[in-house]
């Protein structure tokens, strides 16, 4: 198994979220990370989907994703041109002696602080799946109270959009 | 030119402009609103047929005998979940309807309201597309949009949910409609590249076959099939959704593959080593067991769907587009192949192949005491009623012998539940498109379980006038559950028996009921004068009681999850399949 990152443009319209994760059910196939938000443009949506499968599923994926008729386009992001990141807030327990070091670990990962109790810091880290991985790993010794993540967003690099065409077609059929 | 009007009338205005002339459905409180215009329409006949199921298989049946799209209607809730076994058996056997729906008002849609059903959740995965409309401005595009995408790309049905409130409200009606599909784009010109390696592989092949599936027709393109299989000499096996599309009297049709399928098409494709598979989807009843599937042959796949090239099969020639232009391309490379003096040689396939064919044709077993065998009372019907009538099936052994013993010869013929198998179809397909081809004598093949399924659309049928032809293979028991508890449950006949009291119901007395013609025939030697009589009633609807035999078996059989190879061509009887190389 793989992961593979898509990029998949849709129409900004209701029920296209339960389209697609309806599709990767019936079909069988695995969704390890989904986000969706809006685009630059007011009537396209964009997925980032994640999956874990083989090449071969991994066209059949596409294949049937792109038979959708709200999905404008998919694109597969390589990991090295694109750009990755996952947002995590984490809650974790700390005391007068233990806060300092935590403050210190979120420095060194470049996260931050965004709310402190006396029992507790809420802490913001963006980053790869790798990166957030090994945040938690260090925070572990103190206390997780509770964690959130978003699912991966992704932008390919260099200066090419992956909307323009499609944005020429929408305006077209518009 | 825009004009005032409710939503109601916008949508029968839009179903007039889209070209509709026949609507199967039945009224109720959502759908109120749009009966009260569509009472008005002089374009759009509203058949009101006795459940939603026979108006969703009545619009598949009509699609499929004119090739236009089908349309059914239905009220929200239950209404509309009667329809979501058509609906599924239109999205398997891609045939284009558009299922129109009342929704509960829009403020209601959320609150489990009165026969409120969120029908366009609950068809996501078996529409091709659908659609909940809740302003009144937006249902001309959006049935535009629906037929547009029923009818083209690869065909499927297309589900249009209406709320009450967006049928009355008032909205300006123009037409056309500008569509907004950004991203409905099916692709229909294939690849001239792919083209021209496809045909060099069919001047190199020794042992090719062209395995044709329902989108051949579906494109229209039977006369360019007949015209490539000619110009190559190439054999041709048809599919249970193919039958039709190419002559069953040709020379170089081998039969149908498949779990039912003729010695000779099933050694075609196994013995194989380039399949030339046009809008066809490597099924699991044509496959059998999928690694063991035409083990030796390359493969060319050809379909107007993407995902379904190297879904279950990696295509070495991969060809996306419409298959009447992929034939037509593919004739031009062959005869261009041909004109620089390559040419394939298939003598020692053909060979293989007649071989195949005389000494494996099919054969059914009769009865000593005298009873009637369901294949000859189907092959007599062939022989009687002939090609050019349009035949329709249910689902089990009497669609097996329907598709094996009726001789086809005209595309669009033969029209079934393929891929989806559901009982029942055979009668309201019947009625559809025998409304939509009043020009046809249309007989519906059913079982006796099948007809008991659906069979209170010969009311409609009576009623409006549609005299269909109902041939009940009454075996008295769910005969393809009973031949596998035959085969592979020890002759356990559990729940298969439909009438443990004879005649329970008495189908003479029920078509009788339905103010149809009823016949029954239970000997061989009545059997032709029988069809005769049928043949000769064109006023009424006629159903034929034909109580045969319990015991007959479809056979050849490839027992599920098996090789081809072990096909037996009857009970314990396999093919040598040496003896013919």
């Amino acid at each position: 198994m793989s992961r593979h990152t898509l990029s998949v443009l849709v129409e900004n319209k209701p029920g296209v979220l339960a389209r697609v994760a309806a599709l990767f059910s019936r079909r069988g196939f695995n969704i390890d990370s989904l986000a969706v938000g809006p685009t630059e443009h007011a009537d396209i949506s964009r997925m980032t989907i994640v999956v874990n499968v083989e090449d071969l599923p991994l066209e059949q994926v596409t294949k049937q994703l792109n038979k959708l008729v709200n999905v404008i386009k998919i694109v597969e992001l390589d990991n090295t041109q694109s750009v990755q990141r996952e947002l995590m807030l984490i809650k974790v327990r700390t005391d007068s002696e233990s806060r300092s070091h935590v403050l210190e670990l979120v420095n060194l990962f470049r996260a931050r602080c965004v709310d402190v109790a006396t029992d507790a810091v809420t802490i913001e880290v963006t980053g790869t799946t790798d990166k957030l991985e090994a945040f938690v790993r260090v925070l572990e010794p103190y206390g997780i109270k509770e964690l959130v993540q978003s699912g991966m967003v992704a932008i390919g690099r260099g200066a090419r959009s992956i909307t323009d065409r499609s944005l020429r077609a929408l305006d077209r059929s518009a | 030119m825009t004009e005032k009007m409710t939503g109601a009338q916008a949508l029968v205005r839009a179903l007039e402009q889209v070209g509709v002339d026949t609507v199967f459905g039945i009224p109720g409180g959502a759908i109120l609103p749009a009966y009260d215009p569509l009472y008005d329409s002089t374009k759009v006949r509203h058949v009101l047929v006795r459940h939603e199921q026979g108006a969703g298989h009545a619009a598949e049946g009509y699609a499929q005998a004119t090739g236009r799209v089908g349309v059914c209607m239905a009220t929200s809730g239950p209404g509309a979940t009667n329809l979501v076994t058509p609906i599924a058996d239109a999205y398997m056997d891609s045939v284009p309807i558009v299922a129109i729906t009342g929704q509960v008002a829009s403020p209601l849609i959320g609150t489990d309201a009165f026969q409120e059903a969120d029908i366009s959740g609950i068809t996501m995965p078996i529409t091709k597309h659908n659609f909940l409309v809740t302003k009144a401005e937006d249902i001309p595009r959006i049935i535009a949009e629906a037929f547009h995408i029923a009818a083209t790309g690869r065909p499927g049905p297309v589900l249009v949910d209406i709320s009450k409130d967006a049928l009355q409200a008032t909205t300006t009606f123009s037409w056309p409609p500008v569509m907004q599909l950004p991203g409905y784009r099916p692709v229909t010109r294939p690849h001239s590249k792919q083209i021209r390696e496809a045909a060099r592989l069919m001047t190199e092949a020794k042992r090719p076959v062209f395995y044709v599936g329902g989108g051949v027709h579906k494109a229209g393109a039977s006369a360019e099939l007949i015209e490539l299989a000619e110009l190559t000499g190439i054999p041709v096996v048809t599919t249970l959704m193919a039958r039709g599309t190419f002559p069953d009297s040709h020379p170089q049709h081998m039969g149908m593959p498949g779990m039912h399928g003729s010695v000779s098409a099933v050694g075609a494709l196994q013995r194989s080593d380039l399949l030339i598979a046009l809008g066809t989807r490597f099924d699991d009843r044509v496959t059998g067991q999928l690694s063991s599937f035409a083990p030796h042959a390359k493969v060319i796949h050809a379909d107007i769907d993407p995902a379904e090239i190297s879904k279950n099969r990696h295509a070495d020639v991969p060809i996306v587009g419409d298959c009447r232009e992929v034939i037509g391309d593919l004739i031009t490379a062959v005869r261009t192949e041909q004109a620089d003096g390559r040419k394939g040689d298939y003598a020692d396939w053909w060979r293989i192949l007649n071989g195949y064919k005389e000494t494996y044709p099919l054969g059914y077993e009769e009865f000593a005491d005298g009873s009637l065998a369901p294949q000859y009372v189907i092959e007599r019907l062939s022989a009687l009623v002939g090609p050019d009538a349009i035949y329709t099936a249910g689902v089990g052994q009497h669609q097996m012998w329907a598709a094996q013993f009726i001789k086809y010869e005209n595309p669009g013929t033969f029209i079934n539940s393929g891929g989806a198998g559901t009982m029942g179809f055979s009668v309201p397909a019947a009625m559809g498109a025998q409304m939509g081809r009043p020009d046809k004598v249309v007989w519906a093949i059913d079982g006796d379980g099948c007809f008991q399924m659906t069979n209170q659309e010969l009311a409609t049928c009576a009623i409006e006038g549609v005299p269909i032809k109902v041939a009940v293979i009454n075996n008295g028991n769910l005969g393809m559950v009973r031949q596998w508890q035959t085969l592979f449950y020890d002759e356990r006949y559990s729940n298969t028996n439909l009438q443990r009291v004879k005649r329970i119901p008495d189908f003479v007395k029920l078509a009788e009921a339905y103010g149809c013609v009823g016949l029954r025939c239970e000997r061989p030697e009545d059997v032709d004068e029988t069809i005769r009589k049928a043949m000769e009633i064109n006023d009424v609807p006629v159903v034929v009681d034909f109580v045969v035999h319990q015991d007959a078996m479809v056979w050849p059989m490839v027992a599920a999850g098996t090789s081809n190879d072990e096909i037996k061509y009857a009970r314990d009887m396999a093919p040598n399949w040496e003896g013919g190389e």
